[in-house]
Parts: C-alpha cells; sequence; structure tokens
C-alpha cells in the first residue's frame, strides 16, 4: 500500500512545500512539515520539497520491458469519410515529439472509405499508415473501433499512442486504456518528451483551469493522451512525403457491438456549433435575465456569429447548456470573443483564451478578464450594446 | 430496474482563486461539493426509478467526509447508499478509480443500468464512465443529452456530438454519462433530508472489494502527476473608459475590423 513519509532528519522546516499542495493539506508544526488526512498522494509536494524529505511510496512491481515499445500513434477520427482537423494538428505534435528521439510516426485510420486521406496522412507526417476499412466503420461506435485499435496498438507496441479530446476520442481512449492497463492522461493542452528520462510530459488544465499539471505514465505502455483539439500545430502538407500504408485485416468478432446507432439528426442550419464559430458574443451574470439575451443575439445576429454564455447564465437557466463556454461547456476559438457582463472566472476562460482577439465590457472595472482580454471597456452593456447595435447598422448601411 | 449513480465530491472549482503573488490555490472556505454533472445522474435515476419502480444505489470512492454527497443523493431520493472509503484507495487515478467502483458495481449486483455525469469538475477528465464500462465488459453511451426510452433489457438514448446528436440502442446493462441537458434536477424533499440524516451508510473498505492492493489507490495507477503549475498571469488588455456612445464606437471599430474603415 502506497503511503507519504516526512523524512525528520532532512525537513529543514522551510515551508516550500504547503503552497506546493494543491490541496491544502500540509501545515508545518515544531518546524517539520505535517502532512493531513485529506492528503490523495497527488506528489506535488514531492518534487516540491528541496530537500528530498518528502517520500512517497509505492508497492507496485514495475512493469515489463518497455524497451520494446517505439513512436507515437495517432488514432484518426473521421466524419462521414472525411478526416477530422484535430487528426492533422495531432501528425504534427506527433512528428515533432517523434523528431526528439528519431521514432516514427504512425496513424491508424478506421473508417468505411478511405479515398486519398492514407496519401494525404503521410503528407501530414506519418510514416506509416494502418487502415481498416470496411463498410461498418462509417460511424463511430464504441466497441468495434476500441477492438481494433486495442489489436492494432498491442501488435505494433507504440510507446505513445494519442487522440483528440473529442467525444469520439474521450469515448474511445479510456476503453482502450483499460483493456491495456496502461495510464491515460485526458484532455492535454502541451506535450514533450523528458530529455533524461525519454518519457511524455503530459500537461493539462486541472481545478477548473487553475492549476496546470503535469503527468507521467512511467511504467506501463503504451503513454496515452487525448489532446484538446486546437491547441497543436498541424503541419503544412509536403507531397513528396514518404510513408507506408499497411491494410489492418478485420476479424469476425471485431464488429459485434452491443450499441447501434438507430439515427443520426446533424444541427440544424443556422444552429452554428459555437465550437466552429468565427464570432462569439457571449453573456454572462452582467445579463441579469433570459429576455437580455436578445440583445445578443441581434448583435452576433449582425456579425454572422454566435452566442454564447458563462455557466452563471446556464446555471441560472437563461440560455441553454450548448451555448456555454468553459470548462464545463465547451472551448472555442473565434476570431473574435466578445464578453458581456461576465467576471471572467478560470473557469470560463480555459474555455475561451485561445480566442483570437478577445474584447469584454464589464462595468466592473475589477472583473478579472480585464486582465487577460486584449481590449477591455469598462461600461454598462445595457447602454452600450444597443449603441454597438445602432452604430453598426449605420456603418453596414 | 436497478440503477447505481457514481458520484463524487469535488471542490467547487468556481470559487477557487488564485494568490496572484504567490501563485497559489487558495483553498480556504471553498466547499466541497457533490459534482454538478452528477446531480443530473442522480434526477436521471430517480426518474426512470420512479416510472419503472425498482431501486437508485448511490455509490462515491472517497475520504470518510465524501459520505456527504451520498447523504444529499438520498435526500433527494436514492434508495441506497454505499461508501467505498480505504487508505489504501489514497492517490488513485482514473484506472485504479474505475477498478474500485467497477468492483462495487459488481458486488452490488443485479445491476441494469449505471449512471454518471459526464466528468467531475474537479479533474475534467471523463474517463473513469467508459473505464468502468470496460472494467465490467459492458457497453457504454457517452455524452448522453437524453435518455428516450428504457426497459425490455433495451435503452435507447440521445448522444450529443460535435455535429449533431446520434440516437443509440444499447443493450442492458449499460453505464451511460449525462449531460446537463438531461433534465432537471430536483431539490431534496422535507422527508428525504430526513431520511438522509438517520441513515446508515455502510463503508465498503480493500477487503470488502476483495480487490488486490496492486488494483486499487497510488499502486494501482499507472499514471503520475510530477508538477503542478498556476497558469502565467497574463499582463492585462488595453482598458477603454468613457461615455457609451464612446464605447460603443470603440467596439465596433473592433467588431468590424477593417472591412469598413
Amino acid at each position: 500500500m502506497a503511503s507519504i513519509e516526512v523524512r525528520r532528519d532532512a525537513c529543514v522546516g522551510c515551508g516550500a512545500c504547503v503552497p506546493a499542495c494543491p490541496f491544502g493539506v500540509i501545515s508545518m508544526e515544531d518546524g517539520l512539515a505535517v502532512i493531513g488526512e485529506a492528503c490523495t498522494l497527488c506528489g506535488a509536494c514531492e518534487s516540491a520539497c528541496p530537500y528530498g524529505a518528502i517520500i512517497i511510496r509505492t508497492g507496485e512491481a514495475g512493469g515489463g520491458d518497455l524497451s520494446e515499445y517505439s513512436g507515437v500513434m495517432v488514432l484518426a477520427e473521421q466524419r462521414n469519410n472525411e478526416v477530422d482537423h484535430s487528426t492533422l494538428e495531432l501528425l504534427g505534435e506527433a512528428s515533432r515529439l517523434a523528431e526528439v528521439s528519431g521514432e516514427k510516426v504512425s496513424v491508424l485510420l478506421m473508417t468505411a472509405r478511405p479515398g486519398n486521406w492514407p496519401e494525404r496522412l503521410i503528407s501530414h507526417g506519418a510514416d506509416i499508415v494502418y487502415v481498416a476499412a470496411v463498410p461498418e466503420l462509417e460511424r463511430y461506435r464504441t466497441e468495434p473501433f476500441s477492438r481494433i485499435a486495442e489489436r492494432v496498438i498491442r501488435e505494433k507496441k507504440p510507446a505513445v499512442v494519442l487522440a483528440a479530446a473529442t467525444t469520439t476520442g474521450r469515448d474511445l481512449m479510456p476503453r482502450i486504456a483499460k483493456y491495456l492497463e496502461t495510464g491515460l492522461t485526458a484532455d492535454c493542452t502541451e506535450l514533450a518528451i523528458d530529455d533524461e528520462t525519454g518519457v511524455l510530459l503530459q500537461t493539462r488544465p486541472a481545478f477548473g483551469g487553475n492549476i496546470l499539471a503535469t503527468i507521467v505514465c512511467s511504467d506501463t505502455r503504451p503513454q496515452m493522451a487525448t489532446v484538446r483539439p486546437k491547441v497543436m500545430k498541424a503541419l503544412e502538407p509536403d507531397s513528396s512525403r514518404k510513408g507506408v500504408v499497411e491494410e489492418i485485416g478485420i476479424l469476425p468478432g471485431d464488429l459485434e457491438s452491443r450499441t447501434e446507432i438507430l439515427e443520426w439528426l446533424p444541427l440544424e442550419e443556422g444552429e452554428v456549433d459555437i465550437s466552429e464559430a468565427e464570432v462569439i458574443v457571449s453573456g454572462g451574470r452582467g445579463l441579469k435575465s433570459p429576455e437580455n439575451f436578445a440583445l445578443l443575439r441581434e448583435l452576433a445576429g449582425l456579425l454572422g456569429g454566435s452566442v454564447g454564455a458563462s455557466r452563471a447564465a446556464v446555471d441560472a437557466g437563461w440560455i441553454e447548456y450548448p451555448h456555454q463556454v468553459g470548462q464545463t461547456g465547451k472551448t472555442v476559438q473565434p476570431r473574435i470573443y466578445l464578453a458581456c457582463g461576465i467576471s471572467g472566472a478560470v473557469q470560463h476562460r480555459v474555455g475561451m483564451q485561445s480566442s483570437d482577439r478577445i474584447l469584454a465590457l464589464n462595468k466592473d472595472e475589477n472583473a478579472p478578464i480585464f486582465e487577460f482580454c486584449d481590449h477591455g471597456y469598462v461600461g454598462d452593456l445595457f447602454e452600450v450594446l444597443p449603441l454597438v447595435i445602432k452604430e453598426i447598422r449605420r456603418r453596414l448601411g | 430496474m436497478r440503477f447505481v449513480v457514481v458520484v463524487k465530491q469535488v471542490p467547487d472549482t468556481a470559487e477557487v482563486r488564485i494568490d496572484e503573488e504567490k501563485g497559489t490555490l487558495i483553498r480556504e472556505g471553498v466547499p466541497s461539493i457533490l459534482n454538478p454533472f452528477d446531480e443530473y445522474a442522480i434526477e436521471e435515476a430517480l426518474r426512470w426509478r420512479d416510472e419503472l419502480g425498482g431501486s437508485v444505489i448511490v455509490v462515491t470512492m472517497g475520504p470518510p467526509q465524501a459520505e456527504a454527497v451520498l447523504r444529499e443523493a438520498v435526500a433527494m431520493g436514492a434508495d441506497e447508499a454505499i461508501l467505498l472509503s480505504d487508505r489504501a484507495f489514497a492517490g488513485a487515478d482514473t484506472l485504479a478509480t474505475s477498478n474500485t467502483l467497477a468492483r462495487a458495481v459488481s458486488r452490488i449486483g443485479d445491476v441494469d443500468v449505471v449512471i454518471t455525469g459526464k466528468q467531475a469538475i474537479d479533474g475534467d477528465t471523463a474517463q473513469t464512465g467508459p473505464s468502468i464500462a470496460a472494467s465490467l465488459d459492458w457497453p457504454q453511451v457517452t455524452f448522453v443529452g437524453k435518455v428516450r426510452q428504457l426497459g425490455d433489457g433495451v435503452m435507447v438514448a440521445e448522444r450529443y456530438v460535435e455535429d449533431g446528436c446520434e440516437v443509440i440502442r444499447a443493450s442492458l446493462p449499460v453505464v451511460i454519462t449525462l449531460l446537463k441537458d438531461a433534465n432537471t434536477p430536483r431539490l431534496p424533499s422535507l422527508r428525504g433530508k430526513m431520511k438522509a440524516r438517520k441513515m446508515e451508510i455502510p463503508v465498503w473498505g480493500i477487503d470488502d472489494l476483495g480487490l488486490e492492493p496492486g488494483k486499487v489507490g497510488l499502486d494501482g495507477s499507472p499514471t503520475r502527476v510530477v508538477k503542478v503549475a498556476t497558469p502565467e498571469a497574463s499582463s492585462g488588455g488595453e482598458i477603454h473608459r468613457g461615455e457609451p456612445g464612446e464605447l460603443a464606437a470603440l467596439i465596433v471599430d473592433r467588431l468590424l475590423g477593417g472591412e469598413v474603415e
């Protein structure tokens, strides 16, 4: 059983561990660090202690031969037989990671019709494209996709497996990780290879984006991570790149599934998915009532954009959940994000901070959003927004 | 129909603030709450139990004080509650957590549906639900916005994905993870609160679950946090003050960019 211990001989009482604890359970008593009952053994204090006085002991024996595993494998995501942009971003990132170790980048494409995608994936950085193509793989379904991916991973032994942190990746990857009894880190925003150990350093926001945690999977392989879309950069396609395409055979049991898609209802026209929107006009607690969202809808309509909202506005029932931007809502990256009456709590910020340009309108000049927006406007949205709408109408004629 | 709802006690991340000078989390006064998504999971189970009969058993893994969220669920109407608590469970990542929770589901027995919230707001991984399903070797339906039909060994649910909605039929038993679109959670009733206050909540440890130490807690966790940092504070933008009309003109300049001027 795992335990945490403070070495009395080594602890100098410097207190460096106290603020390092994300759970606030360390206190100093008589010049020694004391770990409280609520400790989760997260390890933050162990790495923060300059004297090596905090030790976490684990009872694990350590895994098999890790050196059999090499390279980075990306699980491609496709819709209607078109590969999603997030896959190209992952290939770009995989190429960057594999360059460090001189290893191969592979991609597994499970689809009904591959078309020219294998070549295109090579031009985007793949050295090897594994293609499993049968009509039953038209749309993502948990069991067939996880079964095939598990088999390919066991056979090809990549050291790292990446998928996008989409509804598909977040459904598929935990299933595979459990089958393989290995570690999985969700929704990473930064990946790197540790110079000394060669392990994958997986960094992700946690606690509502209040902290960035770096996570490793040292003793089991592969090291698996889902990666937030629109964070990593795709490579410029280069059609002169060379690669290998290998067909993956389908076994009789692969396609069995206890779930079945009865019907597919695409988003209605005009119902723009905010995660794809170019312009977002977003409202928060400062909107005060559901009726006032009409102002935002009118403005968004004029700009060809969508309406977003903070968790406070959604929790108050002023607007539906699909509009929610933030940690518990959607991550957006529009060209322009106009936040109206949104204070800018971290949980909101993590969902919109990668917007190209953030404008904020708030009457409280101490609102946190003014600390990270590009342009802040201190004013009453009920006075300013109607004038904005009027002015846009005038300028657009 | 027998439902197990898997819930988690979390710090209210909306109340967490950063000490900008020290760059640390200010956790003082931050309340521990029932993970908001899990309220919807509890509500969904209660609704279907009320319609079809059966029972709702709510389960959490955590330190002794996590019992509070179980009592909250009982106050809403859950029939039974079980706390999975053992020093050996500490330090669990999503794999070790789901090993523990899945074993509890097996021990409860004859379960038709396991429901949990889409994700917990402290870790935000959304991994535990699918991982429980894999541990049990049950089918899973994640990101469920609506359960349309339940009974006769089958569930039909709407799964909300990036480009629309999949209507999925799954055979029972099944694990589902629920979005907030699914329902509106009820408030606890007075009777429920009374029941919650009095209820003896059983505590299951590693021996009760018959799990090996290497499958739970830190020892059963392949992942490990090696560094915790606070995001860099940005320098802040250009702040404009003025009459509403002036501000409106400046905003419109930015919104329309160079396209008009």
